[in-house]
């Protein structure tokens, strides 16, 4: 379980503080979704919870004991992370970015083995990568790449992820791919997830429950269904939107309609 | 790395060499064996292990396929510290080395002070962008210096220097070999540490840092050991390009991108292309020497367009 208390957070030398006073508590396999306009801290509240960042004010605990008490390694087997975009600057081959996730739980010297290299197939398979296995990674597209760079968080067997704009780059039909990819993954392995999004809809299909973050501070937290309304999108994101139940796709669509500030 | 001390110039009968009934100061064959050629092959695999080491380390640790040992003005630093050895006649000796390769060694630490100390500023990490932008800076600066100094010297300083700058492996004993093998040794005691954690920093600092890495107490290893490892390259044997940035690409070519293979196999493709730069440089044009940075140019220069394309 992780949660974050009144946490406060501020970029050296910056003069904005990014975050303000920010509680959360992530129940054991949700997925929520962060969600606000640029600049609100939902990145920064990202690299708070995963403990890249250290809070300057507040705690953020993981399974009740304080993020800056534990080491490097012993969160990374419990937070695995998926940036927004990953670029290789040497050839590596997919199985090689996989197997990179196995990093926490080998020791400094330890070569991966049999078992370390199924646990990379079957993440593999899991996202429906595995006939890409011997492809150099950068010879992929953008949706295959990022399937692999959420196979190799797999790899990590942790069982929180997080991601960061998961399917900002990514064309609709790789975006549908990777969140129901996201869905099967959490139904299946029970891995709660945090995932930042731009895509309101995206969150609305996705996510059990959402976060709106504005300048800093939390200014809604509930289950999606009742925390994206008119109102809520209006004093997150300044648009004045139509929110309403789209029977075929299952979920809430919202469309966006006129800027209101 | 076995027969080149018995190829050169001079042709020499191995027999002879090791002839101990004959006094050392009559045999010449045993002279230019150990004397003229042994440190040489010694020097040349030292230098070329170390200049590539350096070139993978760099360039996995700025994220670039393009950087080299010179890029952070390491190299710069410590032909500055040769050229002002020079000009200025210093003629001191320590633990039997001779002045300019002290200097060029001096000069080569102070640049990594300066890089060290302008990427642990940044508290936030070090930036790649900031490193290499400081690096070209400090190239360009420290070189410029170096140019005004030479146009202070006059003639017989300034060929001296131009001799140095174009790299030879003629050592001519083994202590300066056996001292550099000092700041050496603790760059590869550094080296040993980091393969696998280059792997990880290559795909992003951010992703490294989430899988368990400590991304600033490696780019610290990563670069004090690749500026000690360039730094006493330089002054063993001068400045000699293209070793460090070609040779990382054609072993990974050979062997693929993983670090754990990548780095022992630069060291040992490095130390013996030196070798056969060198045994180039002695026979091409016998009885005078090629300089062996000009060799090692001659072959990595049209290598390196060729890798460009490649890429583009």
């Amino acid at each position: 379980m992780i949660e974050a208390r009144g946490v406060s957070f501020t970029y050296p030398r910056g003069e904005r503080t990014i975050l303000r006073d920010v509680s959360l508590l992530l129940q054991p396999g949700a997925i929520v979704g962060l969600l606000g306009p640029n600049g609100c801290g939902k990145t920064t509240l990202l690299r708070l919870l995963s403990g890249m960042l250290k809070a300057q004010s507040g705690d953020v605990l993981i399974d009740g004991r304080p993020v800056a008490a534990l080491t490097r390694r012993h969160i990374a087997r419990r937070i695995a992370v998926v940036p927004q975009e990953t670029h290789a600057t040497f050839e590596f081959t997919v199985i090689d970015v996989v197997l990179m996730g196995r990093y926490p739980h080998l020791g400094p010297f330890e070569l991966e083995g049999p078992a370390d290299l199924d646990i990379a197939r079957q993440a593999l398979e899991a996202t429906g990568t595995r006939h890409l296995e011997s492809r150099p990674f950068a010879s992929l597209s953008g949706g295959e790449k990022q399937r692999v760079v959420i196979a190799g968080a797999l790899a990590q067997t942790a069982d929180v992820m997080l991601l960061d704009e998961p399917t900002a780059s990514l064309d609709l039909a790789y975006q549908l791919e990777v969140a129901a990819l996201l869905r099967n993954l959490n139904r299946t392995r029970g891995t709660t997830m945090v995932v930042c999004t731009h895509d309101l809809n995206m969150a609305a299909s996705l996510c059990d429950e959402v976060v709106l973050l504005r300048d800093g501070a939390v200014l809604a937290h509930g289950p999606t269904a009742d925390t994206i309304t008119v109102d809520s999108i209006a004093a997150t994101f300044g648009v004045a939107a139509d929110v309403h139940f789209h029977a075929a796709a299952g979920h809430l669509a919202v469309v966006p309609i006129a800027r209101t500030l | 790395m076995l027969l080149a001390p018995l190829v050169g110039s001079t042709p020499i009968r191995l027999g002879r060499v090791f002839d101990r009934s004959i006094p050392f100061a009559d045999n010449v064959d045993a002279q230019i064996f150990f004397v003229a050629r042994l440190p040489r092959v010694l020097a040349a695999a030292l230098v070329g292990a170390a200049l590539a080491l350096a070139g993978v380390v760099f360039q996995a640790l700025l994220r670039n396929p393009l950087a080299s040992p010179d890029t952070l003005g390491v190299s710069a630093g410590a032909a500055l510290g040769a050229v002002l050895a020079i000009t200025f006649n210093a003629d001191f000796t320590l633990l039997g080395v001779t002045a300019v390769p002290l200097a060029s060694f001096a000069g080569s630490i102070g640049a990594l002070i300066i890089v060290y100390g302008l990427s642990a500023a940044r508290r936030r990490g070090t930036s790649t962008l900031v490193l290499l932008l400081a690096g070209v800076t400090l190239t360009s600066l420290l070189s410029a210096i170096s140019a005004f100094v030479r146009y202070l010297a006059d003639f017989t300083e300034t060929l001296r220097t131009v001799r140095w700058l174009m790299g030879s492996l003629d050592v001519g004993a083994f202590t300066p070999i056996a001292v550099a093998i000092v700041p050496m040794g603790i760059a590869i005691m550094g080296f040993a540490m980091l393969p696998r954690v280059l792997d990880l920093i290559s795909m992003g600092t951010e992703s490294a840092s989430a899988r368990g890495v400590d991304v600033a107490r490696a780019e610290r290893v990563a670069l004090v050991s690749a500026s000690l490892a360039t730094g006493s390259a330089v002054a063993l044997a001068g400045p000699i390009g293209f070793v460090g940035i070609v040779v990382p690409h054609l072993v990974r070519l050979l062997v693929g991108a993983d670090h754990r293979v990548v780095l022992p196999a630069s060291a040992l493709f490095g130390a013996s292309f030196l070798i056969a730069c060198d045994l180039i440089a002695r026979i091409a044009l016998a009885p005078t020497e090629v300089p062996v940075g000009v060799v090692t140019a001659l072959i990595g220069g049209p290598f390196f367009l060729w890798l460009l394309f490649r890429h583009a």
